[in-house]
């Protein structure tokens, strides 16, 4: 028998901790996970999931105009915005449940409470239960950053959890952030008819995308009465009975927006404090532990994984740096961390916004010789039927090999057109391979084909 | 490990060969790229090289033996390594399935189809088996460098040659050479000047559109030397180089033949009336041919006076065009770097160009005693479009004959 009561104890059941505690078991681990909330971490209850939940309701609204286009009469009086906030719940529980049940079926006890570490195969659960383990895994996640002046206070100054959990909206708001989760609330709000100043201090929303493709959506926002304001820093100058004045400060004059609400959305902070990193000696660099090959902390056997170690805080990366850990501790696998360009990211507006891999920008950056093409999706005959034109797919290629080195989707079902290219890219596939290849009639797909075709030069829609 | 060395496709139409001969024996440790044996195709007779560093436990076909492609036809490993396995699942493939030949391809493939797909990190047969599992981008960078991608260990999935593999990868050659030889420091690109400009251009056109071919022989410079020392004895105050004599004696027989004083007019052959030599004068930085105009007219002291003043001014860069263009023949001598004989590059417009060596003491016949006499070698640069073999022989011998015996030539 083990002379401990795990192999692995996981601590943190978010999508990188619990996907780490059924691989593990897969490869006949015994392992334990440890939450102090409900299953599924972040992502599931209180970010991707019911976002998605609130955008795709959000989109629903808006085809109240389409139908209006064909003459029907609508009448949007009686619309309650809980029920739209109720469904995102249910969603979200119904998804919590699902990795109960995942973790029960694979044999994996889930232990309520707040863990510390107290010592190299020790862990302390609410103070006083003690729990031992071969391995452990730290999967504990981040929460959305404070900045000084916007400290949350959820009814006012809403973090992104606030904003998921309001039951009525808001008449407008200013959020603080263009980043992806910042441009989906922007989405979401204005789709339901909040005024929505959306603010940003680099000089364009979604300042790390393709720039042709954070082009298209600030596009899309200026049409739909999103005001955006770039290069510019924001600040609460009053606070007011009806809601905030607040600043924004930009080269000249500074201007002054009054709104309800407040959303900050400018990032997120690891969760590694009271873990009991200090006492065993694991390394932290502003938060965020530090690991080595295998997301080994700097205490053999203790690995970390996800948004509390410093690589991009997406949930598919925190998956797939568990998976990793745990092959590894199973001695299988070979792979020793992500390769980051190999990172597919997606955002939830319309029209969606996916990419991986280099920018053109970046490519150039890098010294690579750069070869792009970008397909505009009004050459594709489904996305002009569907009347979603507005978009394009661009790929970004090694000039001589023409290697895919990124690619970056904008328009209608982008976040799940970008894995074809990402599979061709991880494969070492080339867009001659793409372009070889059948692509049915019509589907968005062909525009895929079709740039992969142009890398080629021989694109036939354009 | 021990792994089952097969039968590779060596020719792409290869279905079976014959091991005409091994050249590592049981036992013998062998380098990658090292010939493990010599291989009978349809065709020819291949070197199959070895895919890794090893030593060779089994020969599985003697010598003589035929095997198809994908068929084991030895095992290697590391010495000691365990190969009775091997063996045994050999045989039992053998007894099972009459078509035992592709037993270790087939083998391979049932593996994979009911294996779990876990990422696995090496698959030997990628190296050494018939099918090459590898990345198009692996197959384009490969081919793009001229690497045979069966010489290289895929670490893809399912042991996949990926584009990593194929960077990784150095023949095994090179390492070996320059692994022993520190090797630093840059090279150093050095930009035309407009007379290595020139030099380049004139000198590829000629060997290009002039057919060169080459004449030499050995003159007996005894009295020419003789001569030269009684007159420069008599003068003491206006001595004469042998350069100077050369040339006198070359136009005194250009004038005897004067095919050889001609150029290529492309339509026509045109004959100069006079004789200009060029003399070829190492520069710093190039070199350049002044010419003594008419030298069949002028006595070897007015040559020699007219040479010393033009070498001054060649080696100063301070020739004016007149001075070194339209020489109808050019002598260039390497002999004060000892060099014996050589061969050079005609100089438009002349049709030749003699090259002279030094004069070395040799040992030579005359009637048949052996003697010691001051032998020149010289080559003379014909344009084959102007200048026939027997018409440049003819030549050569007359020149031989007036630096044999300068009096020769006033006759």
């Amino acid at each position: 028998m083990s002379e401990f009561n795990y192999d692995l104890i996981v601590i943190g059941a978010g999508p990188g901790g619990y996907v780490s505690a059924i691989r593990a078991s897969q490869l006949g681990m015994n392992v334990a996970v440890i939450e102090k909330d409900n299953p599924g971490g972040v992502c599931l209850n209180w970010g991707c999931i019911p976002s998605k939940s609130l955008i795709s309701q959000a989109q629903k609204f808006t085809y109240l105009k389409d139908l209006e286009n064909m003459g029907i009469k609508t009448d949007a009086s009686g619309f309650n915005y809980e029920s739209v906030y109720k469904k995102s719940r249910l969603a979200a529980a119904k998804l919590s449940k699902g990795v109960e049940f995942l973790l029960k079926k694979n044999k994996i006890e889930l232990i309520k409470g707040a863990a510390k570490i107290s010592g190299n195969n020790t862990i302390t659960v609410d103070g006083d239960k003690q729990y031992t383990a071969n391995k452990i895994l730290i999967a504990t996640g981040s929460r959305p950053r404070i900045i000084p002046g916007f400290e949350f206070d959820e009814a006012g100054v809403l973090s992104s959890t606030g904003a998921l959990n309001l039951k009525t909206l808001p008449k407008s708001v200013a959020i603080i952030g263009a980043g992806a989760i910042g441009v989906e609330f922007a989405y979401i709000f204005n789709s339901f008819g909040v005024k929505v100043h959306l603010v940003e201090m680099l000089d364009s929303i979604l300042p790390l995308e393709d720039k042709d493709a954070s082009d298209i959506l600030a596009k899309a926002f200026k049409k739909n009465s999103v005001k955006i304001y770039t290069s510019v820093k924001a600040s609460i100058s009053e606070k007011m009975s009806s809601g905030y004045k607040v600043k924004l400060e930009a080269d000249g004059e500074p201007e002054f927006i009054d709104v309800e609400k407040i959303l900050v959305a400018v990032g997120r902070t690891p969760n590694s404090d009271n873990l009991g990193l200090e006492n065993l000696g694991i390394k932290t660099d502003r938060g965020f532990i530090e690991t080595g090959d295998f997301y080994e902390t700097s205490v053999p056997g203790i690995y970390a994984i996800g948004d509390v170690i410093n690589t991009p805080l997406l949930a598919h990366v925190a998956s797939k740096e568990g998976e990793i850990a745990v092959e590894h501790m199973a001695g299988k696998g070979h792979e020793k961390r992500v390769d980051p360009t190999l990172i597919p990211g997606a955002v939830y507006t319309e029209p969606q916004i996916a990419g991986f891999g280099y920018t053109e920008m970046k490519a150039h950056e890098a010294g690579f010789p750069v070869k792009v093409f970008s397909f505009p999706f009004r050459g594709a005959g489904k996305a002009v039927a569907v009347e979603e034109s507005d978009g394009f797919v661009k790929l970004v290629c090694h000039e001589e090999t023409h290697e895919i080195l990124g690619a970056h989707i904008v328009g209608k079902e982008a976040t799940e057109l970008i894995h074809e290219i990402l599979l061709a890219r991880k494969s070492e596939l080339l867009p001659e391979d793409i372009a070889a290849m059948i692509h049915a009639h019509p589907t968005l797909s062909e525009a895929v084909m079709e740039a992969a075709r142009g890398i080629e030069e021989w694109a036939i829609h354009v | 490990m021990a792994e089952k060395l097969l039968m590779i496709a060596l020719s792409p139409t290869m279905e079976q060969g014959t091991i005409h001969k091994w050249h590592v024996k049981e036992g013998e440790s062998f380098s990658t790229g090292d010939i493990l044996c010599d291989v009978e195709t349809d065709k020819t007779t291949m070197e199959y090289e070895a895919p890794d560093d090893a030593v060779l436990l089994k020969i599985l076909i003697k010598e003589g033996g035929q095997a198809t492609v994908g068929q084991p036809i030895a095992v290697y490993g590391e010495m000691g390594d365990e190969i009775s396995d091997i063996l045994r699942e050999l045989k039992e493939k053998e007894d099972t399935d009459p078509n035992a030949e592709n037993a270790g391809a087939g083998e391979r493939d049932g593996k994979n189809k009911t294996a779990v797909p876990e990422p696995k990190p090496e698959s030997p047969e990628s190296s050494s088996g018939t099918r090459i599992t590898a990345s198009p981008l692996a197959r384009k960078i490969a081919g793009e460098k001229g690497i045979d991608l069966r010489r290289i260990k895929g670490s893809g999935p399912g042991g996949r040659i990926i584009k990593k593999d194929v960077e990784a990868f150095k023949p095994s050659a090179i390492p070996s050479i320059s692994s022993n030889i520190p090797i630093s420091g840059d090279d150093t690109k050095i930009p035309l000047s407009d007379k290595r400009t020139i030099i380049a251009k004139r000198l590829s056109e000629s060997k290009y559109s002039a057919p060169h071919f080459y004449l030499t022989l050995k003159a007996d410079m005894t009295r020419l030397i003789e001569s030269r020392l009684r007159f420069n004895e008599d003068h003491p105050e206006s001595k004469t180089s042998l350069n100077a004599w050369i040339m006198k004696l070359t136009a005194e027989a250009l004038k005897r033949h004067p095919e050889i004083n001609a150029t290529w007019n492309s339509d026509s052959i045109l004959k100069f009336f006079h004789v200009h030599i060029g003399l070829a004068v190492a520069q710093k930085d190039g070199l350049i041919t002044p010419l003594v105009k008419a030298v069949e007219m002028k006595k070897i002291s007015q040559i020699d006076e007219e040479l010393k003043v033009l070498i001054d001014k060649a080696k100063n860069n301070r020739l004016t065009p007149d001075e070194y263009t339209g020489a109808t023949f050019t002598i260039s001598n390497l002999g004060s770097w000892g060099i014996e004989e050589f061969t050079a590059i005609i100089n438009p417009p002349g049709s030749a160009i003699l090259a002279l060596g030094a004069i070395q003491k040799i040992p030579v016949v005359i009637h048949d005693q052996i003697v010691i006499r001051p032998m020149m070698a010289m080559t003379l640069s014909c344009d084959h479009r102007v200048i026939d073999g027997a018409a440049g022989a003819d030549f050569m011998k007359t020149l031989k004959s007036y630096l044999e015996d300068p009096a020769l030539a006033m006759i």
